[in-house]
């Protein structure tokens, strides 16, 4: 084959050797589909991704919209749990203890007006009504995991702020180390208040470090719109790598401490539930695995249970917070 | 209503009674009624069930002679197989959903969990005596000693308390442990008061221990 110069130009001896006009363009076209098609397939999925970034609103309760979170792992691209789902399997003993109850029964708990005592070791404690921490930072949309202590789990798309915007704000004291959180515990509100299932009121809590990582939320709504009661409105917490329960709902204060909280499940069953509650497929519960959770709404009934992640799939983000700690003893 | 229980259609209606609420739980599974997690509402109601139809045919000795309705003794056999029935669903549908019908799986379960533990011990007694329920059986082990392996109904009952009794111990959450419990105590009890009662009476009268066999 002769070696075109740069002076000649291509050299084409024989006719043969030349591509008809016809027979190029028609390459050059379908090239051009090809190019096309390739990119609308990547814009559908960019456009599938944006569809379940902004969850449709279910058309309950007031909006409140949040914009999708820049937050390290605060989007997962999983599907989300319908909001039928999220709404009305719960647990909030407050309200009763079958998963039915709270959204039967938490129609009584008013979640407006509210305010959350910020109490304890930090240099500006106070009384924040919720519409100024509703002000506070930028609403954000988080679509977290939540795995259950009971073995299942689904995927919400939470609107809310990171902890720390408000943790900083109140300028915690060098000896705070721990951070405690209050439910509201108001028998003419909460019917099961008076039960004897849990010591009241639920009292969860965090080390100050959790707290402040920002994949832990300060939510106020779900689905873009304000939590439902049943949900933990007006105002919760969502620490996405621990059990659902240690993300305490409704709440009213906010305590800084030097020594660990007593948490309410710690101090029903302390053998059963420890204050870390990180989600740990390798530690068992005393009395069942942890190994495998059933996605609510999506693995059908005789699907197998899929395999449960280690802190629910958030530990590029927070397994850092636990390195050279013993986590079967810190359960 | 002795003539009531007598009648031809008595036995068939029973028979379709007892089988009515698993009729509605494969209904609401088939028309998405049972809430976000079906497979846990069908695990638990079948169980609920099995507690329910253990109440039933225990209950039926303490009628029919406290009312004297011997006619309640045709349905005894019927209602104890549907307690098999219902505790083989309730098994089947834990080892279906919850544990992919993985032996090794329930294995561990069973060394793991005390109360499936109490719950598979329960459901070995149900065998033995569902498997043993024919009249061949009876005159294959002889009254006698059918009456006695037919007592481990009352083990069943203790186990299958103590079995909801460590389900619900993770949540404190102990009301309808109770109800079960006071219900199964109460027919337990009347058995021990009768049997103490029919032995004053016999020993009074020196006669044989005749209402014994009841039991």
């Amino acid at each position: 084959m002769p070696i075109p110069s740069r002076h000649r130009g291509f050299l084409h001896p024989i006719p043969s050797d030349i591509t008809p006009r016809a027979v190029y363009e028609e390459r050059r076209e379908l090239l051009r589909l090809m190019a096309a098609g390739a990119a609308g397939a990547a814009l559908a999925a960019w456009a599938g991704r944006e569809a379940w970034a902004q969850v449709q609103r279910p058309g309950k309760l007031a909006a409140l919209p949040g914009t999708p979170s820049a937050v390290a792992g605060a989007a997962t691209m999983e599907k989300p749990t319908s909001y039928q789902d999220a709404s009305s399997y719960n647990n909030f003993y407050e309200f009763g203890t079958d998963k039915a109850d709270p959204a039967r029964n938490a129609h009584t708990l008013k979640p407006d007006p509210w305010t959350v005592e910020i109490e304890g070791l930090v240099k500006k404690p106070g009384k924040y009504a919720l519409e100024d921490l509703l002000r506070l930072s930028a609403q954000e949309e988080r679509i977290y995991r939540l795995r259950c202590v009971e073995g299942w789990s689904m995927v919400i798309p939470w609107v809310g702020y990171s902890l720390a915007e408000l943790v900083r704000r109140v300028e915690p004291l060098g000896s705070a180390k721990y951070v405690e959180f209050v439910t509201l515990a108001d028998k003419a509100r909460m019917p099961y208040i008076g039960s004897r299932v849990l010591d009241w009121p639920y009292v969860e809590g965090l080390r100050l470090d959790e707290a402040l990582h920002p994949l832990t939320l300060l939510a106020f709504g779900m689905y873009g719109e304000v939590l439902p009661n049943q949900n933990g409105a007006p105002v919760r917490l969502v620490v996405p790598w621990k059990y659902g329960f240690k993300s305490a709902k409704s709440i009213v204060k906010i305590r800084f401490t030097e020594k660990e909280p007593a948490t309410a499940w710690n101090k029903a069953a302390p053998q059963e539930y420890g204050f870390y509650s990180n989600v740990n497929p390798q530690v068992d519960h005393p009395r069942w695995s942890q190994a495998t959770e059933r996605r609510i709404g999506e693995d059908g009934l005789f699907a197998k249970k899929r395999k449960t992640l280690m802190f629910n799939g958030y530990e590029a983000q927070v397994g850092q917070l636990y390195s050279g700690m013993d986590l079967r003893k810190f359960f | 209503m002795n003539p009531l229980l007598l009648h031809r259609a008595a036995k068939p209606v029973v028979f379709g009674l007892a089988l009515l609420p698993l009729a509605w739980l494969v209904w609401a599974a088939a028309t998405n009624q049972l809430g976000a997690n079906p497979a846990e509402a069908l695990i638990r109601s079948l169980g609920d069930w099995t507690l329910r139809m253990l109440c039933l045919v225990l209950a039926v000795t303490p009628l029919r002679v406290q009312t004297g309705t011997s006619a309640l003794a045709r349905f005894r056999r019927m209602l104890g197989l549907f307690v098999f029935f219902y505790a083989l669903l309730h098994l089947l549908s834990y080892a279906g959903f919850d544990m992919g019908l993985d032996a090794a799986e329930i294995a561990r379960d069973i060394a793991k969990r005390p109360f499936i533990l109490v719950g598979m011990l329960a459901f070995g007694l149900l065998v033995l005596l569902a498997a043993t329920s024919l009249d061949r059986a009876i005159r294959w082990l002889g009254g006698k000693r059918w009456r006695a392996l037919h007592r481990a109904v009352y083990a069943v009952a203790v186990l299958a308390v103590l079995h909801f009794y460590w389900m619900r111990a993770g949540k404190n959450d102990f009301a309808e442990v109770w109800a079960y419990g006071a219900i199964l105590a109460a027919l337990l009890g009347w058995r021990v008061w009768h049997h103490a009662l029919q032995r004053t009476g016999s020993a009074a009268r020196e006669g044989p221990l005749k209402a014994r066999r009841l039991l």
